[in-house]
């Protein structure tokens, strides 16, 4: 492998982690804050991808549908938290299990009914659909370099929000103890649902930004859950840095084992990390709590 | 009351028999649920716009049409099928798309006595040792596409090509059919695992080793994945694209739009076919379902055309088993495949086509016709089909 082919392939690693920390974000803050397993979360990225195509071909505008994207998951969000979620969150894991798995059918078969099966897509604007060669003799897609940037943004700002700021606190406070937050006048329930949407609207925001690479169709949420599933776990469960850290290590670790080893290895090599973490560091790398 | 209606029924039930209006029992047996539905979806819409055509009749007999989910599960498909021949006593199953499922549905309904004839999957296994006189594929062999595009490739003097398929048996097949017929250097061969999202990493390999062109086959998902992909990293115009049409037909196409125009795929049919009857289904089939229509649903409107063909010649008498198969090896119809016929192993003797992907009047992308690569293109297991005789 030619130095400058590492240096692209590392990239095509950052960025593919970058991509799954966009839609890790959100699964660890509710998993972890909230103690809920959402399978749906899976759901609400394919309603950020629908709904950004669906508002590209209605509007023709890119930017409206990056807009649009997370707003349209915020709501889905919000609407299945309130109606059906919310009454999950005192029942033990594998009844939230089962009910969030029955809501991925549902929004699925939802979504063919109102899209159809033929896969939709989404065009880039000839500014980001470029590449651009920042390593020579290997032009770089621009829009890989844009979803580099997005999750970098998102990020931080997740950061500064849990740690800097009173509604972060209040967070804190409801994951730590949640009926002395609310004895301390925290509107527990009003800060999970905000948060659920919150994490709603990054899954859309992920579903919206991978819209334009991959397919968007039904069913498109399933196995990026898994990917995200897999960092969640390995990051420590309601731990954004460790997402952050974990999103990073899983798609480095998948591009280099893809090309490096035989197709079946290549398959396990993330599962084979995940493993070998548990075993030294069973709750993950940067647990959130204890 | 009873009394009086029961010999009117008596008298309908013979005068049925009599006048072939007993109805034909057609299982059709596709997936319909899951990412791979549209595959389902597509093939029926195909097999009832011909039946529609013809008044819902097969061989002058109206149609009863048993419809079945496999969920693109063997196990599942198996279940539907038995009960579609034991229960429903359908006479000819149809519609499967995966030959998976085919593999696992063939032996039990063969057994019960009913024909087989495939509107899509077409695996090599009944092509060639396990041939059957009950078995018919009005489709493809799986092979052949790949096969037509290696051809192509090595006729044109194309040196070195990069493979790319799914870690599945059917990614083999259908690398192993491109290497049957292309002899020049294949400078990569990858096999990724099945659903893949992101190709980045392969295809920073395929600049890398720079070869003269990328044979891929990635159905559905996968391959609009990559093929998006594959044109944002601004490779398809110094490395062009080849693939067999399944990857770049109008179950795809709508999804990849742009970044599919330039590539080339091989093919059967295109929906741009220049003969009166394509043209007549590709307006029809657009005009009742809004959509362009692909291969899949090609063949299967064939499918239908073809049993009606069949039936007929023998006066819709298909229960006489023996007659109704020899009508279909002989079949004569008008295919929209142009030039169609039943080889000794009951797999088709077709042409194939190159196709390049360019915009049709309306900006949408579909395969432009651009040579004809082989005429009466056969399989290659039909040398090892010992076909029983009649029965």
């Amino acid at each position: 492998m030619t130095p400058s082919l590492l240096i692209e392939q590392t990239l095509n690693g950052v960025q593919f982690g970058i991509m799954l920390f966009l839609m890790s974000a959100g699964l660890t803050l509710v998993f972890g804050i909230m103690n809920f397993i959402n399978l749906a979360h899976g759901s609400l990225y394919m309603i950020g991808a629908f709904a950004g195509a669906a508002t590209q071909a209605a509007t023709g505008s890119f930017a409206l549908a990056i807009v649009a994207a997370p707003i349209a998951a915020a709501l889905a969000g919000l609407v299945l938290e309130s109606a059906l979620l919310r009454r999950f969150y005192g029942r033990d894991h594998l009844d939230q299990v089962l009910v969030t798995f029955g809501t991925i059918l549902a929004l699925n078969e939802a979504t063919r009914i109102l899209f159809g099966l033929t896969p939709l897509r989404m065009d880039l604007p000839s500014a980001l659909a470029g590449h651009v060669e920042i390593i020579p003799g290997a032009p770089y897609p621009t829009f890989r370099l844009a979803i580099l940037a997005v999750g970098l943004l998102v990020a931080a700002s997740l950061y500064v929000i849990i740690m800097r700021t009173r509604l972060g606190m209040w967070v804190r406070a409801g994951a730590s103890d949640r009926q002395i937050a609310s004895a301390m006048g925290v509107n527990v329930p009003l800060v999970f649902a905000a948060l659920f949407a919150t994490g709603a609207a990054l899954a859309g925001l992920a579903g919206v930004m991978a819209a334009p690479i991959l397919s968007v169709q039904v069913g498109m949420g399933e196995p990026i859950l898994i990917l995200a599933l897999v960092v969640t776990v390995i990051g420590g469960i309601g731990s954004i840095r460790g997402a952050f850290v974990a999103a990073l290590l899983v798609g480095v670790v998948d591009t280099f084992a893809r090309v490096l080893l035989t197709p079946a290895l290549g398959g396990m090599a993330i599962f084979m990390t995940m493993a070998a973490i548990l075993a030294f560091r069973p709750k993950g790398l940067f647990p959130a709590h204890g | 009351m009873r009394h009086v209606l029961a010999p009117v029924f008596a008298l309908g039930l013979l005068s049925g028999a009599a006048f072939g209006a007993e109805p034909v029992r057609i299982g059709f047996l596709s997936t319909f649920s899951g990412p791979s539905g549209q595959l389902g979806q597509e093939l029926l819409d195909g097999f009832n716009l011909a039946l529609d055509q013809n008044g819902r009749a097969i061989g002058g007999r109206p149609v009863e049409l048993i419809q079945g989910d496999d969920q693109a599960k063997p196990d599942v498909g198996r279940q539907v099928a038995e009960k579609m021949v034991e229960q429903d006593k359908a006479q000819i199953l149809t519609g499967v798309n995966f030959s998976n499922v085919m593999l696992a549905v063939a032996r039990p309904v063969l057994d019960a006595g009913a024909f087989i004839v495939s509107s899509n999957a077409g695996a090599s296994q009944f092509a060639g040792a396990q041939c059957n006189p009950h078995f018919f594929a009005a489709s493809f062999q799986n092979d052949t596409a790949s096969e037509a595009m290696g051809l192509y490739l090595q006729n044109k003097g194309v040196k070195k090509i990069y493979l790319l398929a799914p870690n599945y048996p059917a990614g083999k097949d259908f690398l192993a059919g491109f290497k049957r017929a292309y002899k020049g250097q294949i400078v990569g061969e990858v096999y990724t695992t099945f659903g893949q999202l992101d190709y980045a990493a392969e295809i920073a390999q395929v600049r890398a080793a720079n070869p003269d062109g990328v044979y891929f086959f990635y159905p559905g998902g996968m391959g609009v994945n990559f093929v998006k992909q594959y044109d944002q990293a601004g490779l398809k115009k110094t490395i062009p694209l080849y693939g067999p049409s399944f990857s770049l037909d109008q179950t795809v196409l709508p999804a990849i739009g742009d970044a599919a125009v330039g590539a080339y795929a091989s093919a059967f049919w295109a929906e741009t076919f220049d003969n009166p009857q394509s043209k007549k289904f590709v307006a029809d089939f657009e005009a009742k379902y809004h959509r362009i229509p692909s291969p899949n649903a090609a063949v299967a409107f064939d499918t239908a055309r073809l049993l009606d063909a069949a039936a007929r010649s023998i006066g819709g008498r298909i229960e006489d088993k023996p007659a109704f198969q020899k009508a279909l090896e002989n079949v004569k119809f008008e295919s929209l495949r142009g030039n169609f016929r039943f080889n000794t192993n009951h797999y088709p003797i077709q042409d194939f086509y190159l196709t390049e992907i360019v915009k049709d009047a309306q900006g949408r992308p579909v395969m432009a016709v651009r040579e004809k690569i082989d005429s009466d293109h056969k399989d290659a297991y039909v040398g090892q089909c010992k076909m029983p005789p009649a029965n």
